[in-house]
């Protein structure tokens, strides 16, 4: 194997100590979110020590579809021939990965909350439906990129599934809601029409939530990527090359 | 393009007409689901007539997934599919004479369900303009999304469960919005159907839009 020129592997050595920086930056974040959460800030008026999950659910669901909506435009990147790049293929690929992660814990901790607060684990919310709706959806396109083949193919058809799949997001989203509002009114308890006393703590607690999954999001994304790369790198030049290559920036960072 | 569409259309019916797959198979296969349907929900009418609308359309859906399977099961014979990409066909055309192929033998298929649900659940049949019309304005989305995944799937060996888990999902408006067409008419409120029938058609112009732009990149993939 040829060695890189010197550039590209000081270039790489400082991507290798930002993506530690980035790391260890979200990870304390996380935790500091953690930390003012559960022991900092006050319980809530009305739905008491329950309202500790909202700094964590919003922001999960946040990453979840920033990350669709990145893996949507790095797909149009990869089909508009102007801008056609394998990095947008595995651009998509990566953010639709953690995407699907914060999917599932997005219903999870929703479920969670929704349990004491509305008396059932899941309701046919409008919101609560596109998001399961989603998941499945993203899981599909997710099956679809692990079947092998040559590189080209399958970004292509990655990247035309992603955006027939993207596309149907609204339509499922106002079709349920339609559904719903059609079917009955709202039974269950409404949190957003609910006065909430917003104590300064809880504010910036949440604030922090989700700057620091965010951080998380593009931490987990960018290492997702770079195995994506090495990935490829191994079918076209062998195992020891990507091995080599990992070591090479364990060493620099 | 409508030319290439007949062209191929009219290969796969005759296909089909010839080995009566359809008929024998997927005909046979959406009438035992609806029995099926009948023995989870149990026997009494009170229960299945309110739910005939939506088990009519879950055994559509089922259908479709098969009959999709069909229509590229026989391209992949004989090396079928690259003589079809190189007969100099506009691409669009191939997706619409396949999906407009899906399409009609659906709508036979729908046509004995109907007769199904109305004998084996005792759904009374009113609001045939709004039934016909959900049918037809459904059909056409459920075979252009099918097409389309199907095409993707087609080449690979894990078509046979690659190709719900893509499909089904996706075609969640379609049920919702049929299904709700369905209940108005059957519950003799046909003019309230009216919104859902502007979301299944929104929907098959979606997607039959789109399998127009991209099947050619896709076909050719295989």
């Amino acid at each position: 194997m040829s060695t890189p020129p010197r550039a590209v592997q000081s270039g790489r050595a400082a991507v290798a100590v930002a993506l530690r920086v980035l790391g260890v930056t979200a990870l304390v974040g996380v935790a500091a979110t953690v930390w003012l959460g559960l022991f900092v800030t006050p319980p809530d008026e009305f739905m008491g020590n329950l309202v500790r999950l909202l700094y964590v659910h919003p922001p999960m669901a946040w990453v979840a579809f920033l990350a669709y909506g990145v893996a949507s435009l790095a797909s149009l990147l990869y089909l508009w021939p102007r801008t056609r790049a394998e990095r947008f293929d595995r651009l998509a690929g990566a953010s639709a990965e953690v995407g699907v992660v914060f999917t599932g814990l997005t219903l999870v901790s929703g479920s969670i909350w929704g349990r004491p607060t509305w008396g059932a684990w899941w309701v046919w919310d409008p919101l609560l439906t596109t998001t399961a709706l989603l998941f499945v959806l993203y899981l599909g396109y997710l099956a679809l990129r692990r079947v092998p083949g040559e590189l080209h193919v399958r970004a292509r058809r990655s990247a035309i599934a992603a955006l027939i799949a993207f596309i149907d997001v609204p339509i499922v989203y106002l079709s349920v809601e339609w559904w719903r509002s059609l079917h009955q009114a709202p039974t269950v308890l409404n949190p957003t029409t609910q006065k909430t006393y917003v104590h300064g703590s809880m504010a910036w607690t949440l604030l922090l939530g989700f700057a620091s999954f965010t951080l998380v999001y593009i931490w987990l994304t960018a290492h997702r990527y770079r195995l994506a790369e090495l990935q490829d790198l191994e079918d076209t030049e062998g195992l020891e090359a990507a091995l080599a290559e990992r070591r090479a920036e364990a060493v620099a960072g | 393009m409508l030319r290439d569409a007949v062209l191929v259309a009219g290969k796969d019916l005759r296909i089909e007409v010839r080995s009566r797959v359809g008929l024998n198979q997927i005909g046979p296969f959406a009438i035992a689901v609806l029995l099926l349907f009948g023995l989870a929900l149990g026997p009494d009418r009170r229960v299945l007539a309110p739910a005939s609308a939506g088990l009519f359309w879950v055994a559509v859906l089922l259908s479709t997934i098969l009959t999709v399977q069909r229509s590229y099961a026989i391209e992949s014979a004989d090396a079928a599919r690259d003589g079809l990409r190189l007969s100099g066909l506009d691409p669009a055309g191939i997706f619409l004479g396949k999906a407009s192929a899906v399409a009609a033998q659906l709508l036979v298929l729908e046509a004995a369900l109907t007769i199904g649900v109305a004998l084996l659940y005792g759904a009374r049949l009113s609001g045939a303009l709004v039934l016909v019309g959900a049918c037809v304005a459904g059909t056409l989305g459920l075979a252009a999304v099918g097409t389309l995944y199907g095409v993707v799937a087609s080449g690979l060996r894990v078509r046979e469960t690659l190709l719900p888990l893509l499909f089904l999902p996706v075609v969640a408006p379609v049920l919702l919005a049929a299904t709700k067409a369905w209940d108005e008419a059957l519950a003799g409120t046909p003019g309230r159907a009216g919104g859902w029938l502007d979301v299944l058609v929104v929907f098959a112009v979606l997607y039959v839009a789109i399998g127009i732009v991209a099947f050619g990149p896709l076909l050719e993939d295989g």
